[in-house]
């Protein structure tokens, strides 16, 4: 009797870990069929012409669109860097309880606004309310909302996980609050801060929702002026040219899409190195 | 006292990077840079958590003449209608005035979001905890990395490209293949009753959320296991159980938390999903789907694809009433945030008490 219920509860073991072996090679599979799915069709379309070149309609090329990705992108970064990295140092370094909670709870749920909705009341505030238009500003300002959270998270993180020994060296030394954060906790939480940066660019550069009806579309070279002029962006060229009902634009749309998966890549595998790296270099005390 | 001083008394050599990095940022000890900096930082905290409050200030304010307008008719009204644009005249309600003809209910959107992400759910939770323990358990350790670095690969595609391939591939595939197939022999199903479709909808939908929120739950469910649930794992097999029971009796219970904060921020995104949900999900309006292969719409997706055509209302209160279903979408979120606060806090006490 207990040998038979033993029996069947081996087999039963044998059959579930077939079946969750089985959900992972299908999920990994399905993965890469999107990324051959994407390289097939991506790289023949990805002519040099494609690069050099602006978008003229429907066809041409996605020079306006490969440069707007990354203005709208850095632009955003300087946004977050600046309120995201200050942010967390407060939380850390000057918050009592009360007020961090506070943050935290903001910031947790910024997490879980959809981007559409970021976008939309943006779209609202500043493209019709202030009459900014589709603009660089109104979309690097979507983009550094989406990123705010995984940033103040990450360094959040990396700050609260300074050692202590480490800050009660620099208060022994004589170093007040604020110079004991800059010249020992930032340093230390590099790695972290760092990981949050990258992971945020990574979404960033994939985002399309916010960016609709902030920064717009444009065929030309982004102008740089900070309003009234809308930045074309790949996930749009994605999106919309896909759409329609000619080869050339269906071409740009494949080569916009393995560019973001290229640009995705990079980002992933740069980041992992380097974090890596600054972490084993400057964490061995 | 300098630094350098107060180093050589404690001991401390100059060459130490501790004392370098102060050395670096001494000029920040003056009382009034110390006081800049934390009025700075506070600053930029209060500016941090005023975007949340912000964003809601702004659609309220701007989708209040709509509150008022629709009335109730936006939670249960199944019609969206701009109104009749070349009409003369115009409706009014509450002091709030419209098209002739216009309505706009949002039952349909709120409808299909729940529905997709659902359906999505249903799929996703099972396997996101099956390839978590695969990976924990019996991927061999020389290839984890790759295998952790797919999966983190995999939340990093940007949803255009899964919505590119949700069209190219999938769609058609359900459209020509699955559907037809399913109505055919399963039509006694509910859910497989009825006319096909084009393979644009609630399946197509449901299915491209769970690929994008699989990985999510798969990191957090993994790192979870990797970091409570070792022990408990060793001590039911210690014990006598079998491998698998080892996973679903110690493991399971212990990770249970993190299970349902994952779950939870799985959850939040399947219902905010926008591109890769439009791009597949037939972008229904006025009409419910009779089974799981047709169309449907979100309250996401809709405001990027009606917004073009309430552009065209002259009374304006399309727009506004779009910038009312995104005050529901960001409602929802918001409720299932606490929720799952709530929730774990609740567990967190229970843990406590025994």
């Amino acid at each position: 009797m207990i040998l038979r219920r033993r029996r069947r509860a081996a087999i039963a073991s044998k059959l579930w870990w077939g079946a969750s072996l089985l959900a992972l090679f299908a999920v990994i599979a399905v993965l890469l069929s999107i990324f051959w799915f994407v390289a097939a069709r991506g790289f023949p379309a990805l002519r040099p012409a494609i690069l050099t070149t602006v978008t003229a309609g429907t066809s041409g090329g996605l020079l306006n669109a490969i440069a707007g990705t990354f203005l709208l992108v850095i632009s955003g970064m300087v946004m977050v860097a600046i309120v995201g990295l200050g942010t967390a140092v407060w939380m850390v370094e000057f918050a009592s309880s009360r007020p961090r909670a506070l943050v935290r709870f903001a910031i947790d749920v910024l997490f879980g606004v959809p981007s559409i909705v970021v976008g939309y009341s943006l779209y609202v505030a500043l493209v019709e309310g202030l009459g900014w238009g589709f603009s660089l500003v109104a979309g690097a300002l979507a983009l550094a909302i989406i990123m705010l959270p995984y940033v103040v998270r990450n360094a959040d993180l990396a700050l609260s996980a300074v050692p202590r020994d480490l800050r009660e060296a620099a208060i022994a030394l004589g170093a007040r609050q604020a110079t004991a954060a800059v010249s020992v906790a930032l340093p230390w939480a590099v790695p972290g801060i760092l990981t949050g940066f990258l992971i945020a660019t990574g979404i960033a550069v994939g985002e399309t929702a916010p960016l609709i009806y902030t920064a717009g579309w444009s065929n030309f070279l982004p102008s740089f002026a900070p309003t009234h002029s809308p930045v074309g962006y790949l996930t749009y060229v994605v999106w919309t040219f896909i759409s329609l009902p000619f080869t050339a634009s269906h071409e740009l749309a494949y080569a916009a899409a393995v560019l973001l998966m290229l640009i995705i890549f990079v980002t992933n595998l740069a980041s992992r190195t380097f974090v890596e790296y600054y972490a084993q270099k400057t964490h061995r005390r | 006292m300098t630094s350098i001083e107060r180093g050589r008394r404690s001991g401390v050599s100059p060459e130490d990077p501790l004392v370098k990095g102060l050395a670096r940022a001494w000029g920040l000890q003056r009382p009034w840079a110390q006081l800049i900096f934390k009025l700075g930082t506070g600053t930029t905290a209060v500016l941090s958590a005023l975007v949340v409050v912000l964003i809601c200030v702004f659609l309220t304010v701007f989708a209040w003449p709509a509150i008022r307008f629709n009335g109730w008719n936006i939670l249960t009204g199944t019609i969206w209608n701009i109104g009749n644009q070349y009409g003369s005249g115009s409706i009014t309600h509450n002091g709030y005035s419209a098209e002739p003809g216009a309505q706009f209910g949002g039952l349909v959107f709120i409808f299909g979001t729940l529905a997709t992400a659902t359906v999505a759910m249903i799929a996703a939770v099972p396997l996101a905890f099956l390839v978590s323990v695969a990976l924990v358990y019996r991927v061999p350790a020389r290839i984890r990395p790759l295998a952790n670095a797919l999966v983190e690969l995999m939340a990093g595609v940007p949803s255009v490209v899964y919505g590119l391939w949700g069209m190219v591939v999938l769609v058609p595939w359900i459209g020509t293949k699955l559907a037809p197939a399913a109505t055919a022999h399963l039509g006694f199903l509910p859910i497989f009753h009825g006319d096909a479709g084009s393979g644009n909808g609630l399946l197509a939908a449901s299915t491209i959320i769970a690929l994008m929120v699989i990985p999510i739950m798969v990191a957090t469910i993994r790192d979870v296991i990797n970091a409570q649930a070792t022990s408990v794992y060793e001590a039911s097999m210690a014990l006598g159980s079998t491998s698998w029971q080892a996973v679903t009796r110690a493991v399971l219970p212990s990770v249970r938390n993190g299970m349902i904060a994952a779950i939870m921020v799985a959850f939040g995104r399947a219902l905010g999903e926008t591109m890769a949900v439009l791009m597949v999900c037939g972008a229904a309006i006025n009409t419910y789907p009779q089974n799981i292969f047709q169309s449907v719409n979100t309250l996401a997706a809709v405001i990027v694809s009606q917004l073009e055509s309430a552009l065209t209302d002259s009374s304006g209160m399309a727009q506004r009433s779009l910038a009312e279903l995104a005050v529901v979408l960001f409602a929802i979120t918001v409720v299932l945030n606490m929720l799952a606060r709530g929730i774990l806090r609740g567990a967190d006490r229970s843990q406590e008490a025994q």
